[in-house]
């Protein structure tokens, strides 16, 4: 893998501006002075004209958005999702979802790899507060061709949407000839051992251990959810029936996360089926690399594959 | 004019009769900041925005209610001019109907942003501005904000990006009415001079007597190319009620049936 050209989501985000900015003269960025970090200079090089900056203002920046959206152009609205998604929440909850305006926010930075900047800036909370809003479609896409692809999916989508990226640099594991569809979960690989759901970057990861376990000779399911919600409980169902078994993971608190969300269609609709999960347990991030903080938090690729191993030897 | 504001003057008492009957009748809402908003509703609707065919025209003004919580005073208005069927009066605050506690669009006409949470209306009139502006629409944008309102901090967020972006189609009007929920404006939460606050951040600033027609007419006709307007109408909480006036206590309660009647005789007989 090692070989392979790593890419944020974040720079996935950004080219997808471009893209889809280039045919749609409607659609407007605002962004709360982080350009240069979350992706999105480059949309305010090519059309000044369409990119708004709000200042280190978030509240008023989601604010203003609803009002643009009035007004008949299609924003996206971004910063870093501790911003977005945590400090103007209840903005984006009455201004956006309540006012049913056809906004979307975009959270960069989220989970514990904004690298150096520490626990204020890593945010493991914003799918929590996201998917509780009434209506709010959450997206979590795992590469930069996926996120890039996704920038075109939300534009057409008529409503109001959250999407979190990352500044983390990882393999592409999907391909922009790929077919995704807001509110189904695509499955880049199949087997009859075990199932593992996957979110965000974290799908990357889970497809390296996926390697690692067919070396082994056992065969895993590997779902990329890239919507959250609305959440698709249908391919969930059919893939852990088949195995007994659902290892879930994700860069997010437990607590409110893709897990409950995966918990949730387990309680009414599947019984008899071994879980676990890679998460973060109910704890704020620190300042570190990936590759030094994913041990402690127990989201490395070492923990995936005992946590994978461990519900196999349950048998 | 004159005889326009006599007319406007007989309706403004129609006006605040129907806000304290739909309050009563509902036993809840804010009859004090309702009262206190009648003349600058009726000098924007009746004069100041284009409203072109009607709320479903697309060109028309738009006109955001940030303090919704006094959206009798609105509601009052439509009833009085047919836009509202008069039966609809008892339906206030009532479940199904369409006069929700604060506006929601697509249930009551001319109501461009559902408001509620205080500051925010202020924030998506001022993004409402900046859409225009970007589209070259000859269309303006109208808010009418709380002094108590003006505690939150998104209002000057927003009047930042209203100088920054050069909106001389947005209006903000605050009514000054120097009384909120829990007591006198000064004593909850002091924002010092607001004239002198919005000027320096760049508004054209009107400040007026808000129950003054001749004022408000005048004070609508100030444009200047390049700054957004702030018009801050000094009014009465509570306004021709007797023991209402002043009274943070009716910011947010209903008079009974006894109430109700002497603030109904006290109207007619001013």
């Amino acid at each position: 893998m090692s070989e392979k050209k790593l890419l944020a989501t974040r720079a996935g985000y950004g080219q997808g501006l471009l893209d889809t900015g280039a045919l749609h003269d409607d659609l407007v960025v605002l962004e709360g002075d982080l350009g240069a970090a979350t992706g999105t200079t480059a949309f305010g090089k090519a059309y000044p004209d369409r990119y708004i900056e709000a200042g280190i203002a978030e509240q008023n920046e989601v604010g203003m958005a609803s009002g643009l959206a009035a007004a008949g152009w299609k924003p996206f609205v971004t910063s870093f999702a501790i911003f977005t998604a945590g400090r103007a929440c209840e903005i984006v909850r009455n201004a956006i979802a309540y006012n049913n305006m056809n906004v979307k926010l975009i959270g960069s930075h989220c989970g514990i790899t904004p690298a150096l900047d520490g626990g204020s800036h890593m945010c493991i909370e914003d799918i929590a507060w996201m998917k509780a809003i009434p209506g709010m479609v959450v997206l979590n896409p795992c590469d930069y061709n996926q996120t890039r692809l996704m920038v075109k999916k939300l534009y057409e989508y008529d409503g109001y949407a959250y999407m979190r990226t990352s500044r983390e640099p990882v393999q592409c594991v999907t391909s922009m000839d790929d077919e995704i569809v807001i509110g189904k979960a695509q499955v880049l690989r199949e087997g009859q051992d075990l199932t593992i759901a996957a979110t965000g970057i974290m799908t990357t990861f889970v497809m390296e251990v996926a390697e690692r376990l067919a070396e082994e000779g056992i065969e895993c399911n590997v779902l990329n959810y890239h919507t959250i919600k609305p959440f698709d409980e249908e391919t969930l169902i059919k893939y852990v029936r088949e195995t007994g078994n659902l290892l879930t993971v994700e860069e997010h608190n437990i607590y409110g996360g893709f897990t409950e969300s995966c918990r949730a269609a387990l309680f009414t609709k599947a019984d008899n089926i071994r879980t676990d999960y890679v998460a973060v347990e109910d704890r704020f991030g620190e300042t570190g690399t990936r590759l030094s903080l994913y041990p402690i938090f127990g989201l490395d690729n070492e923990t995936i594959y005992n946590k994978a191993k461990n519900l196999l030897n349950k048998e | 004019m004159d005889i326009i504001i006599s007319e406007w003057k007989k309706l403004a008492k129609k006006i605040r009769i129907d806000i304290l009957k739909m309050t009563s009748e509902a036993n809840s809402g804010h009859p004090g900041g309702s009262l206190s908003c009648v003349e600058i509703i009726i000098t924007l609707f009746e004069h100041e925005m284009n409203l072109g065919k009607g709320s479903d025209d697309p060109d028309r003004d738009r006109f955001v209610f940030s303090k919704g919580h006094a959206v009798p005073a609105q509601y009052g208005y439509m009833l009085e001019k047919g836009i509202l069927d008069p039966e609809e009066i008892h339906t206030f605050r009532k479940q199904g109907s369409r006069l929700q506690g604060h506006p929601v669009k697509g249930r009551t006409p001319f109501t461009d942003f559902n408001p509620g949470s205080l500051g925010q209306g202020v924030s998506a009139a001022t993004g409402m501005a900046l859409g225009y502006k970007m589209k070259q629409s000859p269309q303006k944008v109208y808010v009418l904000i709380g002094d108590g309102e003006s505690d939150e901090g998104i209002v000057w967020e927003a009047a930042s990006a209203a100088c920054h972006y050069k909106l001389d189609n947005l209006t903000y009007i605050v009514d000054m009415n120097a009384v909120q929920l829990d007591g006198a404006t000064k004593d909850i939460m002091n924002l010092g001079d607001l004239h002198k606050r919005y000027e320096a951040i760049g508004f054209l600033v009107d400040e007026i007597n808000g129950h003054s027609f001749e004022e408000l007419l005048e004070a609508f006709s100030h444009h200047e190319e390049g700054k957004p307007h702030v018009i801050l109408a000094h009014t009465i909480k509570g306004k021709g009620v007797s023991y209402m006036e002043g009274n943070y206590a009716w910011h947010g309660k209903a008079p009974n049936a006894e109430q109700l009647e002497i603030a109904i005789k006290e109207l007619e007989e001013a």
